[in-house]
């Protein structure tokens, strides 16, 4: 897949398999942090809904797919059938407009990739009738999406520069008053908690970053580093939660 | 008929609003189909929640060519409800209605209605109308 020497410039059926498969790695390690995020404001099931939805996507990536739409396509009907909440529809419906974008390719290259995730990331605004500033997972997909976009020579430096736009996103969830879903019920009370749906998308970019990143993913090695990212996360949601 | 699709986060709450609505019809009611809860593969057990795949696959066997309309609980259900009309068959989408009345009022409005041979619109409109129905109750 990847190696030291030659950064990646497109990501094809391997390297997407990768992503999903680091997604359900990362699902898994911080489904307890996702949970408490949603304890916080929503119906605390954020955590075991995601991991239910990526361990169905884990359970789907051995199969043989004939081109990017079919693999995404498969990913995107998985997700809407097996986590429960509305984070199944809405990312859900993200690959399956993913896979549409992708149509007939079998590598995405810089472009490509943004056209897709684009494509995506306005299935999500369509699907929950929302947009960004409203406490959601859109307050991390579209500044990952704009830094995407302007970081844009390499794919490698787009994607790098998405996750890190996801993770400011995901923060700056944290004072927005909720607007869109179940932590609009809570109305004020909702601010100073950083939204989880944010948090599971900055979860998406860093594993997409991980499969990017110069020597790829290694499976071992990252395991303490994430662990401390997660902690961090925890800190800054209690001390979001504090002030 | 116009057949009636209930979506839920529970299987119980489904079953128990159709049996209530049921009894205002007995016999001679819709064909009533459930989508609701999802399986946790773990322990091979319905936990809450909402499944798109599933509602689509309900919608098209509650259809008998007059089309259907979906009743609702909240959150997910809406979500998936909308989802699932992304890869349900086309005809069947034109003919299906998603009904914004609350789940037990309009369920009751719906089955009735459906049963006198109302087509989806005015199976729609008169499970919205029954909630309107509640509000007058408690006006007085």
């Amino acid at each position: 897949m990847t190696s030291e020497n030659t950064p990646v410039s497109e990501l094809g059926l391997p390297e997407l398999t990768t992503w999903l498969r680091r997604c359900t790695e990362l699902v898994d390690e911080n489904a307890p942090y996702l949970t408490d995020l949603d304890a916080a404001i929503g119906d605390a099931d954020h955590g075991a809904n995601m991991q239910r939805g990526f361990d169905a996507v884990a359970g789907i990536l051995d199969a043989e797919y004939e081109d990017v739409q079919a693999l995404m396509k498969k990913v995107g009907m998985t997700l809407v059938s097996s986590v429960g909440g509305a984070s199944g529809p809405l990312y859900g419906t993200f690959f399956l407009r993913f896979a549409t974008s992708a149509k007939g390719a079998d590598a995405l290259d810089l472009h490509a990739l943004f056209a897709a995730l684009q494509a995506g990331v306005h299935g999500i605004e369509e699907r929950g009738k929302s947009m960004i500033g409203q406490k959601t997972m859109l307050d991390a997909w579209v500044p990952a999406l704009d830094a995407y976009q302007r970081a844009g020579e390499t794919l490698q430096g787009a994607v790098l520069a998405g996750a890190a736009g996801a993770q400011e996103g995901r923060d700056a969830s944290g004072p927005m008053e909720a607007t869109k879903g179940r932590a609009s019920y809570l109305g004020e009370r909702s601010v100073g908690h950083i939204d989880p749906g944010a948090a599971s998308t900055a979860l998406l970019w860093e594993a997409l970053a991980d499969v990017v990143r110069p020597g790829g993913p290694t499976p071992d090695g990252e395991a303490g580093a994430d662990g401390e990212t997660r902690a961090d996360g925890e800190t800054r949601a209690d001390g979001e939660a504090a002030s | 008929m116009t057949g009636i699709v209930v979506v839920s986060h529970s299987r119980p709450l489904a079953e128990a609003a159709i049996d209530l609505a049921q009894q205002m019809v007995r016999d001679g009611g819709p064909r009533i189909e459930i989508a609701a809860g999802v399986q946790d593969p773990e322990t091979d057990q319905l936990g809450l929640g909402t499944d798109a795949a599933a509602i689509s696959a309900a919608i098209e066997k509650a259809d008998d060519g007059q089309g259907v309309v979906v009743l609702m609980d909240l959150g997910s259900a809406i979500l998936s409800a909308r989802t699932a009309l992304e890869f349900t068959e086309p005809d069947i989408v034109e003919r299906t209605r998603l009904s914004w009345a609350p789940l037990v009022e309009g369920l009751v409005g719906a089955v009735v209605t459906a049963a006198s041979g109302a087509d989806p619109a005015e199976v729609a409109a008169q499970a919205e109308v029954a909630s309107e129905a509640k509000h007058q109750q408690l006006a007085d």
